[in-house]
């Protein structure tokens, strides 16, 4: 070999370097790796879809003149009191516990000033977030931690938890460092254990089951609250039919790359399916039984911008929910941040160690000293911006489609840029009439 | 006295009533008839007041119960007293799987047997039961006591926290970190209190007491065949 001649190493594509590091990492400490967030492999997703401006064939509206409708009401087949929301852009749920007590309380104002709701997670509901949150879902999930009757009442609607997409058929857990005496206090826990959440109910098995579920939990808040059934992305069809079935008023549906506070790393990237490919799955369940629109389907899982939203909603979402893109509005991963997320070992853009409680940005924490670093009335005021963006967003797109109102928005008016995207979504390939899988 | 009779009336209309309670107390004392297996009788009732069930109730009998007293003249379905907040459950007869799951407070009594999974993630609540529990009992029973006047099946107090278990009988199997433990006098004394309480003519010193191990609070990979 001459001195000028530079090797070139070749990488395998099988044992690339973080493979290669994490089989290093594996033999070294003999457990699997756990992370927040979710999926980061490249999943086909909104961005292989297309929305079709108006010209000829379509009159669009006019942007800063003609009105395009964005609120949305939830629990309109059996509650008495459905929500009636500002905007179709929820907060998924996240628990006080995974989050501070003031990144609940931010999360709280940033939706009530956008007009929306925000969703308590698992461990119970915290004055800091009933008190901000004007719409406040409470979740029921397998642990039951913190779940008490008084609570249930004062909720503005009720979320059944099945799954989530980061982990669908696993359970929760929250890691010994946030289990703090008010966490550990809530959900009558020793102090600073692993706290492990079920993945099965206790008391219900199966669809028969589910309907008594739901009928005891409406006979509790006498018939006053909509009861939400959350899935993660699986089999969203059989899924979505059982949980109408059951009774629910609207399906919430979180695909893979919906985020998780701690889950182990191989679960978060093999286990449930994009929320791309659910999303007509789950039409196609709810059109079938005559409850499209009846019954409100909310999806989740990667919704960033005012463009997912659009997709999302052309694809027959009636609202979507945002966890990850609210907690980066709030102030997470933020580039002030990376000379100390650097000395954890991580950088701004790349930090997932949500579940060890030392987030520099005060928001997936319970240590007090970080806490205090997120200010939840700026963080508020972050957040209701960043909603506002993203309907703004959305109906310059619902506009361009000449649609008066975002729900008006079909798969009509979308196309796919891969052939991949085009079967998952069941629209056509770009310049073509082609849907994979339904045309030949 | 106030009678409902559930074959003219909703399980609606029941609840209803007895919510209202909470609001403006009417009644004290309240009858239902002819329940015949209706599932979620009497559930999120939030009122000092006596329920008595006149037969064999379904799912989630006094489902998350507060203050009331409820007793079942019969046998009841799954979930009996889940969520219980406070108050005081009776059954007459037998229970079915997961008697008293997830509650927080107040007293459960089953005279009679009860199925698989009783005192599933209970979080504080007593349960005293006459007869023998079911497999899986108190899985990740959190706080609270469970005493077994008869026999327990298997894999009793499986990933249990600090509920504490008291049975008289045999244990089929004690699920992983769940050991057999010393009957000091403290126990004996609370025990007993439980077993009057409950209105069992049993004797503290005939039970044996098991609780967790604790060796699975803290992930530890020595400890992985556990889970």
């Amino acid at each position: 070999m001459s001195d000028k001649t530079q090797p070139v190493l070749r990488e395998s594509a099988t044992f690339d370097r973080l493979t290669i590091q994490e089989i290093q990492r594996a033999a070294e400490t003999g457990i699997y790796d756990i992370r927040g967030g979710g999926t980061k492999r490249k999943v086909p997703h909104f961005d292989d879809l297309l929305l079709l401006g108006a010209s000829m064939s379509r009159y669009p509206l006019e942007g800063y003149r003609e009105k395009c409708g964005t609120d949305v009401v939830l629990g309109t087949r059996f509650a008495k009191k459905p929500l009636h929301l500002k905007i179709p852009v929820t907060i998924a749920g996240m628990s006080f516990g995974a989050l501070s007590a003031n990144a609940k309380e931010a999360l709280g104002r940033g939706a009530t000033i956008a007009g929306t709701s925000t969703t308590t997670g698992d461990g119970g509901m915290t004055p800091e977030e009933r008190g901000q949150s004007q719409h406040l879902v409470y979740q029921y999930l397998p642990s039951r931690y913190g779940m008490n009757p008084d609570d249930l009442r004062k909720a503005d609607a009720i979320e059944i938890v099945l799954g989530q997409g980061a982990k669908p058929g696993g359970g929760g857990m929250l890691l010994g460092m946030k289990v703090t005496e008010r966490v550990a206090g809530m959900r009558t826990l020793p102090v600073g254990i692993d706290q492990r959440s079920a993945c099965r109910h206790p008391d219900w098995t199966g669809p028969d089951d589910l309907a008594i579920k739901i009928a005891e939990l409406r006979e509790i808040t006498d018939w006053e609250k909509p009861i939400y059934v959350k899935i993660g992305a699986s089999r969203p069809y059989y899924d979505v039919k059982l949980a109408v079935k059951a009774g629910a008023d609207v399906i919430v549906l979180d695909g893979m790359q919906g985020g998780t506070a701690a889950t182990q790393e191989v679960f978060i990237e093999h286990v449930g399916i994009p929320i791309l490919c659910a999303i007509p799955q789950a039409v196609q369940a709810l059109q079938e039984m005559d409850m499209h629109r009846k019954v409100q389907l909310i999806v989740s899982g990667g919704i960033r911008n005012g463009a997912d939203v659009a997709k999302a909603m052309a694809l027959g979402a009636d609202a979507v929910a945002i966890g990850t893109a609210a907690l980066i509005a709030l102030g997470d991963n933020h580039p002030r941040l990376d000379e100390e997320l650097k000395k954890i070992g991580s950088a701004a853009g790349f930090y997932d160690d949500w579940q060890n409680g030392k987030d520099p940005a005060g928001i997936t924490t319970q240590d007090p000293e970080l806490a205090k670093r997120l200010d939840p009335v700026e963080g508020g005021r972050h957040l209701a911006n960043y909603l506002r963006v993203l309907v703004l967003e959305a109906q310059t797109m619902a506009r361009a489609c000449g649609k008066s109102h975002l729900h008006n928005l079909d798969p009509e008016d979308l196309v796919a840029l891969t052939v991949e995207a085009a079967a998952m979504a069941r629209v056509p390939l770009a310049g073509t009439s082609w849907i994979p899988g339904q045309q030949y | 006295m106030k009678t409902i009779d559930l074959s003219n009336a909703t399980v609606r209309d029941l609840n209803q009533a007895l919510h209202d309670q909470a609001r403006d107390l009417q009644d004290r004392e309240w009858v239902v008839t002819h329940p015949n297996g209706a599932h979620n009788l009497a559930v999120g009732v939030n009122q000092e007041i006596s329920i008595d069930i006149e037969g064999h109730a379904g799912y989630y009998c006094a489902g998350m119960n507060q203050k009331a007293s409820v007793t079942v003249h019969g046998n009841v379905g799954v979930g009996c007293a889940e969520n219980m907040m406070s108050g005081y459950v009776r059954v007459k007869g037998s229970a079915s799987q997961a008697a008293g799951a997830t509650a927080h407070g107040g007293l459960l009594v089953i005279e009679g047997d009860a199925g698989a999974r009783c005192g599933i993630s209970m979080k504080g609540i007593d349960i005293v039961v006459g007869g023998s529990i079911g497999h899986m009992s108190c899985f990740m029973g959190q706080a609270g006591r469970l005493v077994v006047c008869g026999d327990a099946g298997d894999a009793l107090g499986d990933s249990l926290y600090e509920t504490r278990i008291y049975v008289k009988g045999s244990v089929e199997s004690l699920g992983s970190d769940c050991i057999a433990k010393e009957m000091r006098a403290e126990h004996l004394e609370e025990l007993q209190t439980l077993l009057d309480r409950a209105g069992f003519n049993e004797k503290a010193a005939d039970f044996k007491r098991y609780g967790s191990a604790r060796q699975l609070y803290n992930f530890k990979v020595d400890n992985a065949s556990a889970y």
